[in-house]
């Protein structure tokens, strides 16, 4: 496969998995919202801030907007073109990938991804985005999961779709950490406690937004609680969206490629993406809340990053 | 019921579906039964469906100089232009003899030029042509094949009959369109289809490969086919995708390919992997930084050193410029006599040649009444009608020739075929079409039967390229003239 094609394979599936998880996030924190619209006092835009911070863009955001206000929150993540990682720029710009690489993902996965941009483009989505911002979410959730699903139906599952999946599941992980992240920067209103009534409701915020509220519930069957919100994201082995999962995943996709078995590498993204792995299934939860969750998960995050360089350095770079 | 015919004018042309007002031709009985039968509101049902299916597809065209946004459909006409096969197998006989003649031409001119010699073509012309390749001259390109891949451009005038405007011997594009408006009339129309018993067009992707596989240097069973683009942005990148993907082979930028010690190479995620055959989409100037236009990105320095010592083809060859040259058109029906001894089957437009005395001074006299076209430019670019130009206009272009007579040719102004198009949203109007078949050249010569049908969808426009308001129609060529009699069994 041509570098070049491997590169775009590789950003359209994260650009869409990325429109996708901002998507829940926002999602989730509009239901939230909600839920505190008669307790919160002060500013409702309040809630907004840990988003903005989890995608660390602050500055930027505050550039955009006269009144940074909720709305304005939304509309920074959702339709802004000016903002690179809102829904609509990253759903264009998994098209603009999609449409150099034609030739290599089946026909069904363009016209899907070309829908998904018809639709975000056009002033439906702006109508439906005001009069109902949830059901706006969940069509970009449904788009997305329509994508990923044509792609395993209709496409050739080697080296492409491997790109493909190393894309989706570095993009997912790195997401995950960041939601499980926001949960950090919550404030808790004054007068609640660690563990009180609102502590918990944001733990399942934070687990619904990774659709894993049922899932967790069939897992640890009492009381959502903070660690065990946490032990679910990160190390469960099974949950399609934990750290873990993922991980494994994108090594697994790693491997294929270069034929090489997975207790071994033949270059430097497998080396790094085996050790995270080794680190992700063998780490206990009380050892990452000891070493700290924010900074656990920052090292997660730096470390997608170096894997993320080091497979491009392996397969995309020019010589 | 509405007949959307009924107030149909045929205007003094010939109407490829009406002989006189109320008088439909044969090939065309079916069609208008089937639209009588026809509510509006079918009708407009059928249409959007059409058009959703373009652009969900994504079928688009990129117009350059657009604040609209870069992407466009290209508008789709859903009546069919329909041509009995009888009709077609004369055409067809017209194009094989014209690309037969073009491609001898071609390796006479690189070679002993024996119609210059003989004095059929004078020499400055080849000399002082843009496209022409010096660099080339006694250059063997692989099976003699210089035309692979030919868009002949057809008209009929006010008599019906078949005129070739031009050929276009080095990047033809609009295939695509011609696969995938089938495609939706299939979708749209599948009974009518199945009732006119159309010849298929689909093998075109697999008649192409054969034709690129067919040229690859020697030696090279299982050769590696690629199809070398601008990139995302040339205005015709949906169809090169489009054919890369109907093939199966790769579809290339320059940055993705390296030539080394005379070969190509592609990098890929396994290393470099070499390459044998160029279906490139690319124009000659831009094909090779080292060689021809120095500020080149497109291309691969080292590319035709490759080509050069044959360890690469490119389809077309290098230089077939000079063989659709708008002033060497005209020579193309003596290139028939002289090189094959018969009468060309399909006959050029009348043309003036500036570069000729006696044609220069007729040209800057009746300028008002001609069209006069530049001879290097295409798309509809550098091009004067004369009856729709202002006198200012017309001024520029009689400077322009005076400047330049050896770029700039004239041709009466043809009173173009017309077919009936569904216009504005409101009523069946006849609309100036054309016909651009795609030639193969190969192992043999094939044909895809049919083509692209552009119409100038604006009213009383003669010009049809895409860039200029044009759409397209399905091109139905019948697989025979007269329905088999009742009762006889397949």
């Amino acid at each position: 496969m041509l570098s070049r094609v491997a590169d775009s394979l590789y950003w359209m599936s994260r650009y869409i998995e990325r429109a996708e998880n901002n998507a829940r996030i926002a999602e989730v924190n509009l239901q939230l919202l909600l839920d505190f619209a008669n307790q919160q006092e002060g500013d409702p835009q309040q809630q907004w801030d840990p988003i903005i911070s989890s995608l660390e863009e602050n500055e930027f955001f505050a550039s955009l907007y006269d009144r940074p206000d909720g709305r304005a929150a939304i509309d920074f993540i959702t339709l802004q073109k000016e903002n690179p990682n809102s829904i609509c720029s990253c759903i264009s710009l998994a098209r603009e990938n999609a449409r150099t690489t034609r030739e290599q993902i089946s026909s069904e996965m363009w016209e899907q991804i070309n829908r998904l941009y018809l639709f975000v483009t056009s002033d439906a989505a702006a109508d439906l985005l005001r009069d109902s911002a949830y059901e706006f979410f969940r069509r970009i959730i449904a788009g997305s999961h329509l994508f990923q699903g044509i792609t395993d139906a209709t496409m050739n599952q080697g080296e492409g779709w491997d790109f493909i999946r190393i894309g989706k599941f570095i993009e997912r992980a790195d997401s995950t950490s960041r939601i499980l992240d926001v949960k950090y920067h919550i404030l808790l209103p004054s007068g609640e406690s660690v563990g009180g009534n609102v502590d918990i409701i944001q733990w399942m915020a934070v687990l619904k937004s990774c659709s894993a509220l049922e899932a967790y519930r069939k897992v640890y069957v009492d009381q959502v609680a903070p660690w065990k919100v946490a032990e679910f994201l990160i190390i469960d082995s099974e949950f399609p969206r934990s750290i873990r999962f993922c991980v494994e995943s994108l090594d697994g996709a790693l491997h294929r490629i270069s034929g090489t078995g997975e207790t071994d590498y033949s270059n430097e993204a497998e080396r790094l993406s085996g050790r995270l792995r080794s680190d992700v299934v063998y780490i206990t939860i009380g050892d990452i809340f000891k070493f700290g969750l924010h900074q656990y998960l920052e090292t997660i995050q730096r470390r997608l990053v170096e894997i993320n360089n080091a497979m491009h350095a392996t397969y995309c770079a020019r010589t | 019921m509405p007949d959307f015919f009924r107030d149909y004018e045929v205007g003094g042309f010939y109407d490829e579906m009406f002989a006189a007002p109320g008088v439909v031709r044969p090939h065309y009985s079916k069609l208008l039964e089937r639209f009588k039968q026809m509510e509006r509101e079918e009708f407009d049902r059928k249409r959007s469906l059409a058009a959703s299916t373009f652009l969900t597809q994504g079928i688009t065209f990129t117009v350059y100089n657009d604040d609209q946004g870069t992407e466009r459909i290209f508008p789709f006409d859903l009546i069919p232009r329909i041509i009995p096969a009888q009709e077609w197998e004369t055409v067809e006989r017209g194009l094989v003899q014209r690309i037969t003649a073009l491609n001898l031409f071609l390796h006479d001119i690189y070679h002993s030029q024996s119609i210059l010699r003989d004095g059929v073509i004078p020499k400055n012309i080849i000399w002082e042509a843009v496209h022409f390749r010096p660099e080339f001259m006694h250059f063997d390109v692989p099976r003699n094949i210089y035309i692979h891949i030919c868009g002949t451009d057809l008209i009929r005038d006010g008599d019906g009959n078949y005129l070739v405007l031009e050929d276009n011997a080095r990047c033809p594009s609009g295939v695509s369109y011609v696969l995938e408006n089938r495609q939706a009339m299939k979708r749209v129309f599948p009974t009518l289809l199945a009732q006119h018993r159309v010849r298929p067009v689909e093998d075109y992707s697999q008649e192409l490969l054969n034709v690129l596989r067919y040229v690859a240097p020697e030696g090279k069973p299982d050769p590696t086919v690629v199809l070398l683009t601008p990139g995302v942005y040339n205005s015709a990148y949906f169809e090169h995708s489009f054919l890369a993907r109907s093939m199966g082979i790769e579809i290339v930028e320059g940055r993705d390919l390296v030539a080394r010690d005379g070969c190509v190479f592609m990098r890929t995620t396994k290393g470099e992997k070499a390459v044998d055959v160029i279906y490139r989409r690319i124009n000659d100037d831009y094909l090779d930084p080292q060689v021809f236009r120095k500020d080149s990105g497109l291309g691969v320095p080292g590319l035709v050193k490759a080509y050069r010592e044959g360890n690469v083809s490119l389809a077309n060859a290098i230089g077939t410029g000079i063989a659709d040259d708008k002033v060497v058109y005209h020579f193309v029906p003596k290139m028939i006599r002289y090189y094959l001894g018969e009468d060309p089957i399909l006959p050029n437009v009348p043309t003036y040649l500036a570069s000729e005395k006696s044609d220069f001074a007729y040209i800057l006299e009746h300028i008002e009444e001609l069209v006069v076209k530049a001879a290097n430019e295409s798309g509809g670019y550098g091009m004067l009608i004369g009856p729709q130009s202002t006198r200012a206009e017309c001024d520029e272009f009689r400077e322009r020739v005076r400047a330049n007579p050896r770029d700039y040719v004239a041709q009466p102004v043809v009173p173009l075929s017309r077919a009936p198009s569904f216009c504005d949203d409101t009523a069946m109007e006849g609309r100036h079409v054309d016909l651009r078949p795609y030639i193969l050249y190969g192992e043999k010569v094939t044909i895809v039967p049919g083509g692209l049908t552009r119409v100038a969808l604006r009213r009383g426009s003669l010009v049809v390229n895409s860039s200029q308001g044009g759409g397209s129609k399905d091109t139905w060529i019948l697989d025979q003239d007269e329905p088999p009699a009742n009762g006889t069994t397949t």
